[in-house]
């Protein structure tokens, strides 16, 4: 298992070192750059700028004092349009946040869209397994910048319950729609593939061994078709937390709640570059890490995945 | 839906008129509300708080009131009193000298003196600090000032030095008659050199600022919310009503909108298009006045250009045949003003120039055209086609779709639309990589030149590359001139002549605004420098 978990990290390096420099390169092909704005800057004052920012160097340069300052001293540089801020203090502010409603939403799409999978595949073709069904449909095709605005009409508008944004540090007011918008399709595709592949094993032999055998249906559903049925729902988990956890464009600018997801986007718009990359490494390295831990989780629940 | 839409609304009218009577009179005579909170919403995080370094409009908002420049702007927009008191003119007009007041406290209780502007003017110009403002100084027009900017000169060359305490002294270049409306611009504001010692770029964290405005910074979270506190250090602090004023950051303007109707928020701007229905069912919250902006588009007029608009029968008949009329009530449908003219006739001391085409009928604009593009040699079996570039945006879009429909039923000009993302449209923009491309400008300064000055050949906005001797020769005159009306009338009239962009409408501020405090708003102040110590909130019904 050990050696198992030290090969996948020694792959995971170069993909990051990969990701950086092509990153690094593709957002150098923007037209415009940080400082390009209504009024043209004179090119004396441009020139000032650039060469505070070490933007006068060339691309390779900047590359290498910008990885040099990663590794040396942890930088990851400055903000260009946020000035008196650095990345790492956009970090340090915007991500406890994203990964604070970002974590929940992943366990409320589990808990939730897991025992709708559950319910419904046991009980197919009942009510119960078409409500679900209904439901989970529902929410998929509902996409969150429609839900979002239509939460806070609900519930700040007309019934006057929740604030409708903000994030006041994570109050727990302000954390529910958010969640909800975020987490709503996460469930629906959680509760689908549990629906699904909990209906394959059913339908399994050693299912129908397990029943010949007269075990309970009780113990045949937990200790029997639980875990083969949740692979293929683990493995959807690693992308789907990352996705959580890194926040979400649409919530952030919505909700106002400071994530990380609206900096990243509009990192890109602005051209922002220390900004992007930071953010690009972070995800990055995330997406990289909980694709690992899925591939860990795997290996534990299928033993057949270790050999 | 509507039921309960105004349903809402009535319980947070009445959570306005919170019964219990308040402590004071306000200004206006009303009695003032007990709550004297101010929140209102903001489309993006500031750039930055730090006098010399911002860059944007909800950056200088918080800027005017945590630091006092020289004057400040009365409700109508007039300069009144700041830090300085009054100021003299020397008689070539080159040296200004300003006399400051000696109750002016910074927040950490050290006296505001001259030297603080001295430091803090040296510091905007100074190539070291990189500032994005830093061409203000040339808009200022101070002595070596553009010497200092490209490193030629050493920063104390700059014509701005503090003779004692409560004395500063600004020498200019050439004599400039606007000169004291720049005062008022954020980065002109005095900065704590003491502080900025310290802590270096973190000195405008809540922590560490110290600033000399009526408030003071005491909370920012960022892409969420800054807040800011009454200065019990403010000279003035006796004559502030609102307690606490709150920016919340919120990208969208529905989003916004929905929060405002629920009673969060005391401002928000009405969504495009919506002013009209919004005025119908809450008329006493929907505002709209003139801003000091214009909306253009341009020709491309450099060597790049298309050769159809270079002649100047084509402008003026693709000009002609914009019903301004139909943009203003049917598309923006805001209170904006049809433009025939660049300058907005809400800029002060500006008389709008009679222009030919505006006294017309749209009818006499529409047959003028034809003829003009008949003239050029466009007519239905060889029709002009033309690229019109915009930046992605709803609004520019519906401006874009009407116009390219006037123009087609009119003359029959084939347009094609193009729409491209902000930096890469002013990239293309900028390297005249167009056809007739999108403008606008908002008014460093309550003066025309503050528009004129863009069609200067040397302008680094002069998007059309439009150069004509007489127009500069003019504008270079006017800025020493004691009434430069004439010389901008004269400008005007050129423009009209060349067509060299054709001005759509001019801007309109378009508010949702709580009752209990649109009574103090300066809506008449074009420029929109509101400052919070001069608002306050009334009990209203």
């Amino acid at each position: 298992m050990l050696s198992f978990i030290i090969r996948r990290m020694a792959v995971a390096i170069p993909t990051l070192l990969v990701l950086l420099v092509a990153s690094f390169y593709l957002m150098q092909f923007a037209p415009g750059g940080p400082f390009t704005s209504e009024r043209p800057l004179p090119p004396q004052v441009l020139e000032n700028i650039e060469a505070k920012y070490g933007l006068n160097e060339p691309t390779w340069k900047q590359l290498v004092n910008y990885v040099g300052g990663i590794v040396t001293e942890f930088d990851f540089g400055p903000s260009y349009k946020y000035k008196d801020r650095s990345v790492n203090d956009i970090i340090a502010q915007g991500f406890p946040v994203t990964l604070t409603y970002g974590t929940i939403s992943f366990l409320f799409a589990i808990v939730i869209g897991g025992a709708l999978g559950i319910a419904a595949a046991i009980r197919q073709n009942s009510w119960l397994d078409y409500f679900a069904v209904g439901i989970t449909i529902g929410a998929q095709v509902l996409p969150n910048f429609v839900m979002a605005p239509i939460l806070i009409l609900i519930f700040s508008l007309w019934l006057g319950w929740l604030p409708g944004g903000g994030w006041n540090g994570g109050q727990w007011n302000h954390v529910i729609m958010p969640v909800i918008a975020l987490s709503t399709s996460y469930m629906a595709s959680i509760a689908r593939l549990t629906r699904s592949s909990m209906l394959e094993v059913l339908r399994s032999n050693f299912i129908r061994t397990a029943r010949a055998k007269g075990l309970p249906e009780r113990t045949i559903i937990w200790r029997h078709a639980l875990k083969p049925s949740i692979l293929p729902v683990v493995s959807y988990l690693g992308p789907a937390f990352v996705g959580m956890v890194t926040g979400s464009f649409i919530i952030d600018s919505i909700f106002s709640t400071g994530g990380i997801g609206y900096f990243y986007v509009n990192a890109a718009f602005n051209r922002d570059y220390a900004v992007m990359m930071g953010l690009t490494i972070l995800l990055g390295s995330m997406t990289i890490m909980f694709n690992m831990v899925v591939d860990i989780l795997y290996a534990w629940i299928d033993p057949k995945i270790r050999l | 839906m509507n039921i309960s839409l105004k349903s809402v609304l009535f319980a947070s009218a009445l959570a306005f008129a919170s019964p219990a009577l308040a402590a004071g009179t306000a200004p206006n005579g009303m009695p003032l509300a007990d709550d004297q909170t101010f929140t209102y919403r903001v489309l993006d995080e500031h750039s930055s708080v730090d006098p010399q370094i911002v860059e944007d409009v909800s950056g200088s908002e918080i800027v005017r009131d945590l630091f006092e420049g020289l004057y400040n702007q009365d409700a109508d927009g007039n300069l009144v009193p700041g830090v300085a008191l009054s100021h003299t003119v020397s008689d070539d007009k080159l040296t200004y000298t300003f006399t400051l007041r000696d109750n002016a406290v910074w927040s950490d209780g050290k006296p505001v003196t001259a030297g603080d502007f001295e430091y803090a003017w040296k510091r905007l110009a100074d190539p070291e600090t990189a500032s994005p403002y830093q061409w203000f100084i040339s808009v200022m027009g101070l002595k070596n000032g553009e010497a200092v900017m490209g490193g030629e000169a050493p920063v104390d060359d700059l014509g701005v030095k503090a003779i004692d305490d409560n004395t500063l002294e600004v020498t200019l270049a050439s004599p400039l008659s606007y000169f004291p409306l720049t005062t008022t611009h954020a980065s002109t504001f005095p900065s704590p050199k003491w502080v900025i010692d310290e802590f270096g770029a973190d000195w405008t964290k809540p922590e560490n600022i110290v600033s000399n405005g009526a408030y003071v910074l005491t909370e920012h979270v960022p892409q969420e919310r800054s807040v800011r506190e009454r200065n019990p250090m403010y000279w003035d602090n006796d004559g502030t009503i609102i307690e606490k004023v709150t920016a919340l950051v919120i990208n969208d303007e529905n989003v916004a909108l929905t929060r405002y109707l629920a009673g969060e928020l005391d401002r928000t701007e009405v969504p495009a298009g919506q002013y009209p229905s919004l005025k119908a069912e809450y008329p006493d919250q929907a505002l709209s006045f003139p801003r000091l902006c214009n909306y253009y588009f341009n020709f491309n007029l450099s060597d790049s250009g298309p050769e159809a608009t270079k002649d100047v029968r084509v402008r003026k008949a693709l000009s002609y045949a914009v019903n301004r009329d139909i943009i203003v009530d049917n598309v923006l449908q805001g209170g904006q003003f049809p433009a025939y003219t660049f300058t907005p006739a809400a800029t002060a001391n500006f008389e709008v120039p009679t222009v030919d085409y505006a006294t017309w009928t749209q009818e006499e604009r529409d047959a003028k055209a034809k003829e003009l593009m008949a003239e050029a040699g466009y007519g239905p079996d060889n029709p002009l086609s033309l690229t019109y570039l915009y930046n992605t945006s709803e609004g520019h879009k519906k401006i874009a779709i009407a116009v390219s429909q006037m123009w087609k039923q009119t003359l029959g000009v084939e347009v094609t639309l193009e729409n491209q993302e902000w930096k890469t449209f002013l990239e293309t923009r900028g390297n005249h990589d167009f056809e007739v491309a999108r403008g606008a400008w908002c008014g460093d300064y309550n003066e025309a030149s503050t528009f004129l000055d863009l069609v200067q050949t040397s302008s680094g906005y002069n998007d059309a590359a439009y150069s004509n001797a007489e127009v500069d020769q003019l504008l270079a005159e006017a800025k020493s001139m004691d009434d430069p009306q004439p010389n901008y009338t004269r400008v005007e009239e050129i423009l009209a002549e060349d067509m060299p962009v054709i001005p759509i409408y001019h801007y309109a501020g378009v508010y949702m605004m709580s009752p209990s405090i649109s009574g103090s708003w300066p809506v008449q102040n074009v420029e929109q420098n509101w400052y919070s110590k001069d608002l306050y909130k009334v009990v209203t019904e």
